[in-house]
């Protein structure tokens, strides 16, 4: 301490010092985090030779749109995948929401007696679960939903995590607000709906967002349970493109005049489609995300 | 006699109107508690049926595990083993690489996870330039978002034998490429890497709330008193992390059986070689392949069943050492 105030250049080329550290690792850490992102970008904007000379790079050394230009010719698969995946987005997290805060309404209200049997029912599959051969046989066997769409939205429409963190929620809003409503003589359902939902919308915002990110993100019970490639959501396409099946149909005339039909970098450019809303979203709204972290971890 | 059949009649007559009675004290006490109760079992079924249908309806099938699965007669038709779908996974030695490397893959992730998180949110907390520690924050939770399928893209690009970056890297000082998908031994150093980087973020946001719930006085007055950044680090922050670091690590070790699927499965590419090391397989990654290959369901099952049993009484075990040392923070 002495030393520092006696000796104020030293106290400062410190202080420089520990700031370009810590700036330093920090950009560094951050640098890691998103180079792939650019390497994809580059890629497929690079022409198919290009990358198979020099690698991938993150600069195109040849610039092309082939890759794009494909797409668009046949855009089936990716558009229908694409649109797959809208369709469980939208109706899963929709429904998701109004399931979630139905129920999360009613376990938040002290006057409704079985709510800690209701939580406990909800929690423990959590704790134990049937497991995945059980789940698939009953699941394609019993429910007979192979290839359904719905068999991509249902089974995770409810999560305990998420009804749990809307219910804190709602327990914390004013609880003189619900009562001044009931003796106005409104239903439950009123006060739900034209009450609590209104003043929660950061709620709702951050578990309508994380089910969005999960459902957009899914493959599981995709892989599982749909075999059927017009069915494929994006996920599950981009999975099959990498382990080598085909973006597009073999075309007679690309052979004839010799196109070569671009796989490496047209995987490249499915993948950055795939990215796209997610940076969109994550740019935009990644308040309501991180929320949704950090209130998540410490409810436990 | 008839004076004493009278008397029981009398008490049957009064025993069946205390019955009435408590039946329409019942049939009354049910009407008012559906007037006050019932919105909210109208509100909680769809999410009690979708429950009870995709989680509780599978379980009775976790009797495969004590059954020779044939397809044709169904779990319930097929004829029960016992333990021998157990005993075979343990004697012929199948299910052990199976276990290790769940559980040793678990351990390094939470021990370099915790390590990497808690790094990164203490150099967060030194930038107070809000614009720059936005843009970090931002590059660094990224990845937390992004698919495991794509990961394994953006994994490709850097180890693809020909074209991959760190192979061009090697180039640059004279290293000859590998061929990283055909070399089991440097796989669970990539996993690990793979896992923190897309999970560094997400542990270092939890670390840095912690740390910004820390009272800043505790700071000053150490820095009045003349402790250096690093000794305030040392003696103040991290003691007092101590709590969240002990609560993630143990609800971690709870769930030390369950594998992250999507980064075993898609992060290897199906690789052949990787694969008959038996590197990168976990309970989830195993369950699934005898799945695809239709292949000893019931052992499969048992496998499945064990990982469910074991992991069930982890988390319990877990969840009690919390109550012990964070009573406010236990699960349940």
């Amino acid at each position: 301490m002495m030393m520092k105030i006696s000796n104020p250049i030293v106290y400062q080329a410190r202080r420089v010092l520990k700031a370009v550290v810590v700036d330093g690792i920090l950009l560094a850490v951050a640098i890691i985090c998103i180079l792939p992102l650019f390497y994809t970008i580059s890629a497929s904007f690079s022409s198919e030779d290009a990358i198979g000379e020099y690698g991938y790079t993150l600069w195109p050394r040849e610039f092309s749109t082939m890759a794009y230009e494909f797409m668009l010719a046949q855009p089936e698969r990716i558009v229908r995948a694409y649109g797959v995946t809208i369709f469980v987005t939208v109706v899963g997290t929709m429904l998701g929401l109004l399931i979630t805060s139905m129920m999360a309404y009613a376990l938040s209200r002290p006057t409704f007696k079985i709510r800690q049997w209701v939580a406990l029912y909800l929690y423990f599959p959590t704790l134990f679960g049937a497991g995945m051969i059980p789940f698939y046989l009953f699941v394609s066997q019993n429910l007979g939903l192979k290839n359904n769409i719905w068999v991509m939205i249902l089974p995770s429409l409810v999560s305990s995590f998420s009804v749990l963190l809307v219910r804190t929620y709602f327990s914390e809003l004013p609880q003189e607000l619900i009562e001044a409503a009931k003796i106005d003589g409104a239903s439950e359902w009123r006060i739900l709906f034209q009450l609590v939902l209104p003043l929660s919308t950061p709620i709702l915002a951050t578990v309508g967002l994380m089910m969005a990110l999960s459902y957009w993100n899914s493959y599981y019970l995709a892989l599982l349970f749909v075999d059927d490639n017009k069915l494929y959501p994006l996920q599950l396409l981009l999975y099959n493109i990498q382990a080598g099946a085909r973006l597009f149909a073999e075309r007679p005339e690309a052979q004839q005049f010799n196109i070569q039909v671009p796989v490496l970098t047209a995987r490249m450019a499915a993948a950055l489609i795939a990215i796209g809303p997610i940076a969109f979203v994550y740019l935009f709204f990644q308040k309501y995300l991180i929320r949704g972290i950090t209130t998540g971890a410490s409810k436990g | 006699m008839l004076e004493l059949s009278r008397q029981e009649n009398k008490q049957a007559i009064i025993v069946a109107q205390s019955k009435q009675d408590s039946m329409t004290q019942w049939a009354t006490r049910l009407r008012a508690h559906l007037r006050d109760n019932g919105a909210f079992y109208l509100m909680i079924t769809p999410g009690v049926l979708l429950v009870l249908i995709f989680a509780y309806m599978p379980m009775p099938g976790i009797i495969i595990a004590f059954k020779d699965y044939k397809f044709i007669e169904g779990i319930f038709g097929s004829e029960w083993v016992g333990f021998n779908n157990f005993i075979y996974l343990f004697k012929t030695g199948i299910i052990w690489p199976v276990i290790t490397n769940t559980v040793v893959m678990n351990l390094l992730f939470i021990a370099t996870g915790t390590l990497g998180s808690l790094t990164i949110a203490i150099l967060m907390n030194e930038i107070h330039h809000r614009f720059r520690a936005r843009i970090y924050q931002s590059a660094i939770l990224f990845p937390n978002f992004i698919s495991w399928v794509l990961v394994s893209y953006f994994v490709f690009i850097f180890l693809s034998s020909g074209d991959g970056v760190i192979n061009q890297v090697l180039g640059l000082f004279g290293i000859k490429p590998v061929g990283w998908y055909n070399e089991p031994q440097y796989w669970r150093t990539i996993l690990v890497i793979v896992n923190m980087w897309k999970h560094v973020g997400f542990g270092s946001l939890i670390y840095l709330s912690a740390i910004l719930g820390i009272s800043p006085e505790l700071f000053e007055v150490a820095s009045i008193d003349g402790a250096s950044k690093w000794q305030q680090i040392r003696h103040i922050m991290l003691p007092m992390l101590v709590p969240q670091i002990v609560f993630m690590v143990l609800i971690n070790l709870g769930r030390i059986l369950s594998a992250d699927f999507g980064l075993f499965f898609f992060v290897p590419r199906n690789s052949g070689p990787i694969e008959a090391s038996r590197v990168t397989r976990v309970f989830d990654t195993f369950v699934y392949a005898s799945l695809r290959q239709a292949s000893n369901l019931g052992q499969a099952g048992a496998a499945g069943l064990l990982q469910s049993i074991c992991g069930f009484f982890l988390v319990l075990f877990s969840n009690a050492i919390v109550k012990k040392v964070q009573p406010e923070r236990r699960l349940f």
